[in-house]
């Protein structure tokens, strides 16, 4: 009888954690979109994406330059970070002895638990300055708080995420599709050219979409190196203000200015939507992809 | 000895880290015959289809030791490219693997592959592959799709097809109807009966029937070990090794 | 011919090359760290909390980020496990059967997974002011709890889902009730696993930086109680590196070094640990 009275209670509370754990992002969903609702309905959903001018104690606010800075970022951080990422596990998956992959497996662990400060330190110790360098060579002023200091920094930061779920893809490919496309009479690379690399695609798909939702929320890192500036970036070597920064650097007096605290829950519910959608997207991307293949 | 042989094996070992899993093999494929490997699973046969092609090269601790001679040529000991070795001999594995393409473009990959680019020529072949494996009047008003919504019948002959399509002279079969229902195992059974007149055909199976049905030739391996190897009608009839005996009654599978 | 090798070759090159990066990336990052960090780092600044005029270079020492860093991870992580570890079970056991519901719970945790840890900050600030709570410890364990949730239950997820079908009905047929399976059996069989994901899922809390900014607030002394504000060393190297001092700017660089060695070590264990574990796992 104590038995039974046992198994139901401990199954109440697994359920009931369950439950918790379900609701969890339904309920930070819901959460910031009330919060954010404050300045929804005081301007148009276009006037705040789509103007430019930040000015919260005039009650003006435009969060184009956010946006496009968090954009300009994610992009260039996975145009670097993607085809390395591919390379790498192509490399690891199909050419190298396994050894290597061994060697490769903590290493990918290692840089996938330094904490986003870490990298921030680096970033300012190490990119900002090479960048600061090099940008007058750009005809900039030279910095090193830029986009593209930020994207570098991100682009590492990234590249364990990416790679760990493309080795995955890569290794569920059965052997025999490579075994077939070599007794047809092709080389390795070709195998990996024309068969694997579309077999994977779908894979590789949603580990890009995956990676962007994991780069446009990072936050403390990316904030240390690309300057926190209120403009619209016009280069890869100008400062720029992602939406992350945002949040994170005003949270201090957004209590004291009105509607500046909805503005900022409105910035972390575009980052929670993003993170959505691209989630989303991935997921669909692989079952409908992998209809075609 | 049945015909001329056209692959010549001879103290054949190969080994996978510490693991012997083949013992001194010697073994003689006569040309334009069906040449059936038989045995227990675990007897090393696929191993030696593969070690035929190289495709053992894919793995990293796989020591070969001995020669195969294709065409007065030890393809393990040679400085020949490989890639035109393996082209030499079409394979068919225990389960269709389509190429993540087209039907047309799964026929046609060997055939780019080696260089040939002319859409025309392109579209003759792949038909005339095609009808070789019994396809084409499946497939020829559908031959952008997906090869992977064929059924696994019409895939393995697909296989097939797109293997005879690069013009090999052997075909190496690795259990190619274990995964088929009756009616394509016996269509591809019948394809090969109707192919050896051009190729030289070597079929892994442990289906006893199966090799009885379709062998000129047979081999039979236990544990690593060639026991018996004849023409089919003697080894059936009159098998000289217990070993063999026992496996024709059913002793062990 | 000739193109064909030299294409593959090219590639080649051209794909060691990159993992070279990466492996690179990471010496460099360690490398940089420990350059400018060792030459700042003293036992003053392990032992002491700062001192007067600390932030203009004087004394003390980063102590209190480091104990505040321990109680917030080692809370957190602890909340994290009440509420993770069971539903992990229970995705394990209970809906064994049910793989469709499963991977629904599973979509939804990657989801939550995916959330920056900067919303999270931004959410759990949101419900400290509605619930009338102060910027404490507490408030920063219940939002990092929620943060390292999701990556725990995925993490012990991946270590349940190779428990064989066969050891469950074993339990069953043995007159096991389901709970008892999952607690007696499964955390038996799987536990250097679940170690190893709660020290992964430790590594991220005492690592993260976005979700503590609002919640924990910042001290300069050692706190006493859930109710107070706390320092942690992602925060300490944060605002210290913003100081245009170079002797306070130095020890950001050693507080950096701290919180690498400790990440380092949580990484290495963990790594050791599963080692281990595979070792002992019956391979099917």
């Amino acid at each position: 009888m104590f038995r039974r009275l046992k198994d139901k209670l401990t199954k109440g509370w697994m359920i009931f954690c369950l439950v918790v754990v379900i609701l969890l992002p339904l309920f930070i969903g819901v959460g910031l979109m009330v919060k954010s609702s404050l300045l929804l309905e005081k301007h148009s959903v276009w006037n705040l994406l789509f103007t430019s001018s930040w000015q919260p104690l005039e009650g003006k606010f435009g969060f184009l330059p956010f946006i496009l800075s968090s954009l300009w970022i994610t992009i260039i951080a996975i145009l670097i970070s993607g085809p390395v990422c591919l390379l790498s596990a192509i490399y690891l998956t199909q050419y190298a002895k396994s050894f290597v992959l061994k060697i490769m497996h903590p290493v990918i662990d290692i840089l996938a638990g330094i904490p986003s400060v870490i990298f921030g330190v680096w970033g300012l110790l190490v990119v900002v300055p090479v960048i600061a360098r090099i940008s007058p060579f750009f005809g900039s002023a030279g910095s090193g708080y830029t986009i593209i200091s930020g994207a570098l920094v991100l682009s590492i930061m990234i590249i364990p995420f990416i790679l760990n779920i493309l080795i995955e893809v890569f290794r569920a490919i059965p052997e025999e599709l490579t075994e077939s496309s070599l007794s047809l009479g092709a080389t390795r690379w070709e195998t990996v050219k024309y068969v694997l690399v579309r077999k994977a695609f779908p894979g590789i798909i949603s580990a890009l979409g995956l990676g962007i939702s994991r780069a446009f929320g990072e936050t403390i890192a990316v904030l240390m190196v690309v300057g926190n500036v209120i403009t619209i970036p016009h280069g890869i070597f100008d400062p720029g203000y992602p939406l992350p920064a945002l949040i994170a650097n005003n949270y201090g007096e957004m209590l004291s200015i009105p509607m500046y605290d909805s503005a900022l829950m409105l910035s972390a519910f575009i980052l929670f939507i993003v993170v959505l959608v691209f989630n989303l997207f991935s997921r669909f991307a692989i079952a409908r992809l992998e209809r075609f293949y | 000895m049945n015909g001329t042989p056209k692959i010549i094996i001879r103290n054949l070992n190969v080994s996978i880290g510490k693991q012997q899993i083949l013992r001194n093999i010697n073994v003689q494929v006569p040309e334009n015959k069906i040449t059936v490997l038989l045995g227990p699973s675990g007897c090393g046969k696929t191993t030696l289809l593969k070690t035929l092609n190289r495709l053992t090269d894919l793995y990293e601790d796989v020591n070969l030791k001995g020669s195969i001679i294709i065409d007065n040529e030890d393809i393990l000991n040679t400085n020949s490219d490989i890639t035109m070795l393996r082209k030499k001999m079409g394979l068919l594995s225990q389960r269709p693997y389509p190429l993540p393409m087209s039907i047309f473009d799964n026929v046609a990959y060997g055939l780019r592959i080696s260089g040939i680019r002319k859409k025309k020529i392109l579209q003759e072949k792949v038909r005339h592959y095609l009808e070789q494996a019994s396809l084409w009047d499946e497939v020829f008003d559908r031959l952008k799709d997906p090869a992977s919504k064929l059924s696994i019948g019409q895939q393995q002959r697909l296989c097939l097809a797109r293997g005879l399509a690069v013009d090999p002279e052997i075909i190496l079969a690795d259990e190619p109807t274990s995964a088929l229902d009756p009616i394509s195992s016996q269509a591809i059974e019948e394809k090969f009966m109707e192919l050896k007149q051009n190729y030289t055909i070597v079929v892994v199976t442990h289906i006893l029937r199966q090799a009885r049905r379709i062998a000129d030739h047979v081999v039979f391996m236990y544990l690593g070990d060639v026991i018996e190897q004849g023409p089919a009608a003697e080894i059936f009839s009159n098998p000289k090794m217990d070993r063999t005996k026992q496996y024709f009654k059913g002793a062990f599978n | 011919m000739k193109f064909k090798k030299t294409e593959e070759t090219f590639f080649r090159w051209l794909m060691i090359l990159s993992t070279s990066v990466i492996v690179a990336g990471l010496l460099l990052i360690i490398s940089s760290i420990i350059y400018k960090g060792l030459p700042a780092l003293s036992w003053e600044m392990l032992s002491q909390t700062p001192k007067g005029g600390f932030y203009f270079g004087k004394e003390g020492g980063i102590l209190n980020a480091i104990i505040g860093s321990l109680y917030l991870s080692v809370g957190a992580t602890f909340l994290a496990l009440l509420i993770g570890l069971p539903v992990a079970l229970y995705m394990n056991i209970f809906l064994k059967k049910h793989n469709r519901i499963v991977n629904i719970i599973r979509f939804f945790l990657d989801l939550s997974w995916g959330i920056p840890s900067i919303v999270y900050g931004a959410f759990g600030f949101t419900m400290m002011i509605y619930f009338g709570l102060q910027s404490s410890l507490l408030a920063g364990m219940i939002t990092v709890s929620l943060f390292i949730i999701p990556i725990m239950i995925r993490a012990m997820d991946e270590v349940l889902k190779t428990v064989p079908i066969g050891l469950m009905e074993a339990s069953f047929s043995l007159g096991s009730t389901k709970s008892e399976t999952a607690f007696k059996v499964f955390l038996k069989q799987c536990f250097t696993g679940l170690v190893t994901a709660i020290l992964l899922s430790f590594g991220r809390a005492i690592g993260d930086a976005a979700s503590v900014l609002f919640t924990t607030g910042y001290t300069d002394n050692i706190p006493q109680s859930l109710g107070e504000p706390t320092a942690t060393l992602p925060l300490a190297i944060f605002f210290q590196l913003s100081s245009p001092i170079p002797e306070v700017k130095a020890r950001a660089y050693a507080s950096a070094l701290v919180l690498t060695v400790i990440i380092l070590i949580i990484s290495i264990s963990a790594r050791l640990l599963s080692k281990r574990y595979n070792k002992h796992k019956i391979k099917f």
